[in-house]
């Protein structure tokens, strides 16, 4: 019994000491951002975020990225990631290589090649933020690939298909009434990462000079650091809300599983 | 891991297929369904990267050249990749032993405990999505008038900025850096520790083990390639962030990242134009040696664990 008390002594303390350790950044945001003149407390930079026009702006930027950059990255991995498994095998290693590339080449790197190539897709597509969908769609590959991936494994996509098949259905009926409804979980999954990822992008964004919040906020940070920190809480405050959902979501699945 | 699967069963054509040719060679309009894919990917992901590892080789004129890459060894873009790596295995480190305790402070608790999810959450947050706010969180908490700063400052007579302006330079990016190492190692380290299984620990003790007996002949000996290949994946992440350095500092490159900034934002010396490039493919370099290691580690494992 004297290691488990042990245990739970150093546990305590690790806990402890750690928890202070992340939660005081925090604290610190809370208390900088609510700070009025003279010593009082003021919520000016929390009202000041909706009055401030630009970072409306750039918000409304962040929020269409994420949503195009999800729905340009579903188009295009669920369609060729199911048909590898049905019919291209010899893809496999090609398509998740490519997938997985993005960790290899750091963001800061990826734009210094994208910078030219930004220069033609502005040409064609017009000077707006939401071209960065591009960018981003590559940017959440690995991440999308890997939860998606999870989600055909755990189906048996073969035999589903070729049953839809033998009744007569299409590719696309297949795909859209079997694949897709089968692996929504990791759908959504897959999503919500990349919304996170996009709504927290800084590097390309703010060196291939688009207005998004995260470039806003930093520039902000210049001017008035309460908006800023007020912001910034925010936005860590949202990722983890969506993070958090994220925990349940892939845990409702086991029990539907075990319940069927 | 699951990508060889598909590939060992489906060539076989063990599965009868009702249409003729479907099992065999995929036919022309097979491959046009993967077509939009590759295409993007080639142009925004293939191409880019192309575009950075041929531009390192190559000088203003287009011409072939090893300057650009000689210049990665001298004066301050060396001095960069030099500091680079030491913030990286700096923080990898510290990540990783932290890390380690969190996770295995979580891993001892409830699996579906709300202490769990929240630890696992915040640390999603934190390793992924930190980016420009930890920066702002760092200038709240020990910035010139951040809550810390002036509590010591006030109460305690200490002044954190007595020395320098240490939060904008290495010790500063070094301490907001352990704000995403830890976490990112409670992620990847979080499958490792849920692996050990109760019984080993009970037939351990049943045969009369401590605690320390334990730790030593099963759960490090299990738990060592995982940590390690968790400390280069942590060396690669910090090598390759940019986003919380660049909020923190805006005067000066102590890093590589922030050098290549340097490039893109305009202050390019005549002559120079693809040192840029050549830093990328540097960093590259250096990532990908991290990866490789850890790929060629994971191997050796799978092996010794079958």
């Amino acid at each position: 019994m004297g290691s488990l008390v042990k245990q739970r002594v150093l546990r305590t303390i690790v806990l402890l000491v750690l928890g202070v350790y992340f939660i005081l950044p925090l604290v610190a945001m809370a208390e900088f951002s609510t700070r009025g003149a003279g010593g009082s407390r003021s919520l000016e930079s929390w009202t000041s975020i909706v009055d401030d026009d630009g970072l409306m702006e750039a918000l409304v930027n962040s929020l269409l990225l994420s949503v195009t950059s999800a729905v340009l990255m579903l188009l295009l991995l669920v369609p060729t990631m199911a048909w590898i498994r049905l019919r291209l095998p010899q893809l496999q290693r090609l398509v998740e290589f490519l997938c997985l590339l993005p960790l290899a080449i750091p963001a800061i790197v990826l734009v210094v090649g994208m910078a030219p190539l930004y220069a033609w897709v502005n040409y064609f597509f017009g000077n707006s933020a939401l071209t960065l969908t591009f960018a981003y769609t590559i940017l959440v590959l690995p991440f999308a690939y890997r939860a998606i991936d999870a989600g055909l494994s755990a189906i048996d996509l073969k035999t589903l298909s070729e049953a839809a098949r033998s009744l007569g259905a299409s590719w696309i009926t297949v795909l859209w009434k079997i694949v897709v409804p089968n692996i929504r979980v990791a759908l959504i999954g897959a999503s919500l990462l990349s919304v996170a990822l996009v709504l927290g992008e800084f590097t390309i964004a703010s060196l291939l000079n688009f207005d998004t919040l995260q470039v806003q906020v930093n520039l902000l940070g210049k001017r008035n650091a309460g908006v800023s920190i007020a912001v910034s809480l925010l936005c860590l405050i949202f990722a983890f809300v969506l993070l958090f959902a994220l925990s349940y979501v892939g845990q409702r699945r086991r029990q539907t599983v075990v319940e069927e | 891991m699951t990508a060889v699967a598909p590939v060992a069963t489906t060539p076989g054509g063990s599965t009868p297929s009702k249409k003729g040719g479907a099992a065999g060679r995929p036919s022309a309009a097979a491959w046009l369904v993967a077509v939009p894919f590759l295409a993007f990917v080639g142009i925004f992901l293939v191409y880019p990267t192309v575009l950075v590892l041929v531009g390192a080789f190559q000088d203003s004129a287009g011409a072939f050249t090893f300057e650009n890459l000689s210049a990665l060894f001298t004066g301050v873009v060396f001095d960069a990749f030099v500091r680079s790596i030491e913030l990286s295995a700096l923080t990898a480190v510290i990540g990783a032993v932290f890390g380690a305790l969190l996770t295995w402070a979580i891993a001892v608790g409830n699996p579906d405990g709300m202490l769990r999810r929240i630890v696992v959450a915040g640390s999603g947050v934190l390793a992924q999505f930190g980016g420009v706010p930890l920066a702002f969180a760092f200038l709240a908490t020990v910035g010139f008038e951040g809550l810390v700063t002036k509590f010591l400052r006030d109460n305690v007579g200490i002044d954190l900025f007595a020395g320098s302006a240490w939060l904008f330079d290495l010790p500063g990016l070094t301490l907001v850096y352990t704000f995403f190492q830890i976490p990112l190692m409670v992620i990847v380290f979080l499958p490792a520790l849920d692996g050990l299984r109760p019984q080993w620990r009970e037939a351990n003790a049943s045969l009369g083990g401590t605690s320390w007996t334990y730790w030593r002949h099963v759960g490090g000996p299990i738990l060592t390639p995982p940590f390690l290949g968790a400390l280069l994946l942590l060396f690669a992440n910090a090598f390759s962030a940019y986003a919380t350095a660049a909020a923190l500092v805006s005067q000066g490159s102590p890093i590589v990242p922030l050098q290549i900034r340097g490039f893109l934002t305009g202050e390019v010396v005549l002559g120079q134009e693809n040192l840029g490039k050549a830093l990328g493919l540097g960093m590259v370099i250096v990532v990908s040696i991290a990866m490789g290691v850890n790929v060629l580690l994971q191997k050796r494992v799978a092996k010794w664990v079958r």
